[in-house]
């Protein structure tokens, strides 16, 4: 987005709720294997603050997430994901069985932080790609 | 190591997917390099998967250490094996033909493209070994999404062609998915090995004669069997050549593979998806046909060739409908042959139309003087789609013929035989103006323009392929593709 379509009272809007809805994606990320939501949801919610800022505050208020930071966020995201599928590997696991890391907890709690490791790449991966999508929808063809 | 085989050779293209992107970066030679080892390491894996399946049975992995049928189980057999280091070698081939920037026409730019193309050898690896019905519709959308966006890759008309397969395509996926779900719905099930022996209880209800409709309808769109393939000749005419090249040669076999394993190895023998696959005797004898006329019609190269798929897809599902050992193994060998032997035409013209902008048939006048050893490539393949001894193309389409006789479909083998003489007549078209006729007189000779080093050397490695496994064509039947056979027919 070029120019933004902000006024006082959209300004004052997503000023309140910005921080609310950053908090909620993390909750939803964080609490994903124990109630609904996960990296998926989470991360569409983070990408709806980033898109909200976009679209109230136009091109000056990208938050450092250019066009090349969303593309690495995106490949870091699923860099993420395979990696810990990989560690596992290293520890004598399956791919992806993520009980066998050596963590010092209980088997359990081992399985649960290896889920929110998956579910932490899958949320950079998704926020990364809805935001690229954003972006290449309201470009002006000025990039390329 | 051997243990974890059929994820690694998943699972390396993915990783190498995301990270390629970002070290083009910073240097696209590095990207291509790590590109090019991650394919050839996904193609060691495979074979080496391959050879210990043949030695020792199907090797089976649980991801995440979940036990099937609750789990996602990913199975190396000899079917999957040999389709899976078909898929890679080839990846391989292609990857080296684009090059660090990507010749062939194409604008995307480099890191993005390698990073989908490993993203689509992903998706269509992992349908190849996937054991879990649900994991090969995602990788079914994985190879899709990344194929449209490399599709579309190739300027405005190849966009607006892609769009439209974007749209036919996910209905098509939409349509397995469906027919996935009635399954699930019926066996509570999602296993392939689980759902075999389930199903055989659910038989007769109407859900399950639904669900396999369903089923083939959306992999027959994307394996563009004849009145299906709307999409495929503008989406192949217009992309990039190594995409095209790509493509042409596995995308629509792997989707004839998944028919393939749902109708033999997942579905009871009798009942709902013996009709489908009688019916998919009939269309694919229709797609023989109409494919090689459709192709004679085509003044541009590329769409010859593009229509000449539609007719080579009708022999492979022929065979399948068929179901004779012997049609089930010349179907399977014109899969790895159309596989290779397409790859090789479509890179072949696609290098010529790098080099000198020519792609109508009407204008390779010379051609044969102009680049030398590409259109030698392109002649050996061409006699190889024809049918000719000793070439791959003759030897799957032989085996074709004696299962359609074996089974008393006279009907078939004229078909077969009708439309191995239509091939010769496309064929020569091209011959014809490349070799016999003159440049228009007065113009001046053009110089040898042969292809660089890096695009000519896998036309070339395909074309020895494509002669070397015709004379070898016993070993690769009696050693692999008799062992690929569903467990009633296998030795």
């Amino acid at each position: 987005m070029r120019t933004p379509f902000g006024s006082a009272v959209l300004d004052a809007a997503c000023r309140l709720l910005v921080p609310f809805v950053l908090i909620f994606a993390v909750y939803v990320i964080a609490h994903g294997h124990d109630s609904p939501g996960g990296g998926f949801q989470g991360g569409t919610i983070l990408a709806a603050a980033v898109i909200l800022i976009r679209l109230v505050h136009g091109q000056d208020a990208i938050w450092g997430l250019t066009r090349v930071g969303a593309l690495r966020l995106a490949c870091g995201g699923v860099a993420v994901f395979a990696g810990i599928g990989f560690l596992s590997l290293l520890f004598a696991g399956n791919y992806l069985d993520y009980g066998v890391l050596p963590l010092p907890l209980e088997t359990v709690k081992v399985r649960v932080m290896g889920t929110l490791g998956i579910e932490i790449g899958v949320a950079m991966a998704v926020t990364g790609v809805l935001v690229l999508i954003f972006d290449a929808l309201t470009a002006w063809g000025e990039e390329d | 190591m051997t243990a974890h085989l059929p994820v690694l050779i998943v699972v390396l293209p993915l990783a190498a997917a995301v990270i390629v992107p970002l070290i083009s970066l910073a240097s696209a030679k590095a990207a291509f390099a790590v590109a090019c080892l991650t394919l050839a390491a996904a193609a060691v894996a495979s074979c080496k998967a391959l050879s210990h399946v043949l030695a020792h049975g199907a090797l089976r992995y649980e991801l995440g250490g979940w036990a099937p049928p609750w789990g996602i189980e990913y199975v190396v057999d000899p079917l999957s094996g040999g389709v899976a280091a078909l898929i890679a070698l080839i990846a391989v081939c292609v990857v080296v033909y684009a090059g660090p920037q990507v010749n062939g026409g194409s604008s995307a730019r480099g890191g993005m493209f390698h990073g989908l193309f490993l993203l689509l050898v992903t998706g269509l690896l992992g349908i190849v070994l996937t054991g879990d019905m649900f994991n090969l519709y995602v990788f079914l959308e994985i190879s899709s999404l990344a194929a449209y966006a490399l599709l579309a890759s190739g300027g405005i008309r190849g966009t607006v062609a892609t769009f439209r397969y974007l749209i036919v395509g996910t209905i098509a996926a939409t349509f397995y998915l469906l027919g996935t779900g009635y399954l699930y719905a019926l066996t509570g099930t999602l296993n392939m090995a689980d759902m075999a022996v389930r199903l055989t209880a659910v038989m007769d209800t109407r859900a399950y004669g639904v669900a396999v409709v369903l089923i083939v309808i959306g992999l027959a769109i994307k394996a563009a069997l004849f009145p299906l393939h709307g999409w495929l000749p503008d989406a192949y005419t217009y992309a990039p050549a190594p995409v095209t090249g790509f493509i042409a040669a596995v995308m629509a076999k792997v989707s004839a593979y998944a028919l393939f394993r749902v109708l033999y190895f997942v579905t009871p023998a009798e009942g709902a998806s013996a009709q489908a696959l009688m019916l998919l005797g009939w269309v694919s004898v229709i797609a023989v046909l109409a494919g090689s006329i459709l192709a004679m019609a085509q003044q541009d190269i590329r769409r010859m060739l593009a229509y000449s798929s539609v007719g080579q897809m009708g022999y492979i599902v022929l065979g399948f409908a068929l179901g004779t050992p012997a049609a089930l193994i010349g179907s399977l060998l014109h899969l790895f042959g159309h596989a290779v032997m397409k790859g090789c035409l479509f890179l072949a013209v696609g290098g010529i139309r790098w080099r000198t902008g020519i792609y109508r048939i009407s204008d390779y006048a010379g051609m044969g003087r102009r680049m030398p050893l590409t259109m030698a490539a392109f002649v050996v393949a061409a006699l190889a789609m024809i049918g000719l001894p000793p070439t791959l193309g003759f030897f799957s389409k032989w085996y074709l013929l004696s299962g359609a006789v074996e089974a008393g479909a006279w009907l078939f083998v004229i078909a077969l035989v009708l439309s191995s003489l239509l091939g010769i007549v496309y064929f020569f078209r091209v011959f014809e103006f490349a070799y016999l006729k003159a440049p228009e007189a007065g113009q001046p000779t053009p110089p040898r323009q042969e292809l660089p080093l890096h695009m000519l050397a896998p036309i070339l490695v395909l074309t020895a392929a494509v002669l070397v496994f015709g004379l070898l064509n016993q070993q690769v039947v009696g050693g692999i593709i008799r062992h690929a056979l569903p467990g009633a027919l296998a030795p």
